[in-house]
């Protein structure tokens, strides 16, 4: 068999993603996300009496709350491979990095297992941030003074 | 209205993420942080604060909020303390997420098992 075929014939049975599909799911189940974030954030202003920002910080509590009780649950796996990126994006993706992660590696004990893994995940994201904050921070003050 | 303004603008996040993960290569991974770093760098010219404006929550929740909370943690102890505010106020706003995070990925890997 020569290797255009074999390509031919891998390309026939690999499992075809309905890209339109995914990219739907993810739009809808993202923006309720943020819809539900917008909600919590009305509810907590309105019935704590605190200002918009501070009901914000509760909100991203609860939603990081949320991610990482339903990973426990065992539900939370299965709503992102049904919602991929709709769930990635926000930050209950986040959490359900660093709860998968803590989980995966609970049995080797809580120091070397939980407490090394725990950012296996998650680490890029606050690495990524962190240096792009600097250097960007660090450009403004240039730029602006 | 800012209902709708949320949906629209976390469902076109969503949505570019879900294309990027499907067209490319690029894991998960690749996708949050690349988009950390558009976040921080969107707030870096005081952008992404009209996004918060008109989309509010829906602006919030995503993970380019991430980079923008860090950059504005930057910008405001700057403001305050001179240079050195770079070094001390990144975390001054996400603090709430990294620390509860940190605390229930601890507690709930306490008192919970791995599920396959």
């Amino acid at each position: 068999m020569d290797k255009n075929k074999y390509k031919e014939l891998v390309a026939k049975y690999t499992p075809k993603e309905n890209r339109l599909y995914n990219a739907i799911i993810a739009f809808l189940v993202g923006g309720l996300v943020g819809v539900f974030g917008q909600i919590l954030i009305d509810l907590y202003s309105y019935f704590l009496n605190i200002p918009t920002k501070e009901a914000s910080v509760f909100m991203i509590i609860t939603l990081v709350f949320l991610g990482c009780f339903l990973t426990c649950l065992g539900f939370f796996d299965k709503f992102v491979s049904f919602a991929k990126c709709g769930l990635i994006i926000p930050i209950t993706g986040f959490a359900h990095s660093m709860m998968s992660a803590t989980l995966e590696y609970k049995k080797e004990g809580i120091v070397t297992g939980m407490g090394a893994n725990m950012f296996k995940l998650a680490g890029t994201v606050i690495m990524c941030g962190v240096v792009s904050a600097y250097f960007f921070g660090l450009l403004r003050i240039i730029i602006m003074g | 209205m800012i209902y709708f303004n949320a949906f629209i603008f976390a469902g076109i996040v969503c949505l570019i993420g879900q294309l990027i993960l499907d067209n490319t290569k690029l894991t998960p991974g690749h996708i949050t942080s690349l988009f950390v770093v558009i976040g921080s760098f969107l707030d870096a010219f005081n952008i992404y604060d009209k996004f918060i404006l008109w989309a509010g929550g829906g602006a919030l929740v995503p993970i380019t909020s991430f980079g923008h909370l860090l950059i504005h943690g930057v910008m405001d102890t700057v403001n305050q303390f001179g240079a050195v505010g770079i070094f001390t106020g990144m975390f001054d706003l996400t603090s709430a997420g990294i620390v509860s995070a940190i605390v229930f990925s601890f507690v709930f890997g306490l008192l919970f098992k791995a599920r396959d």
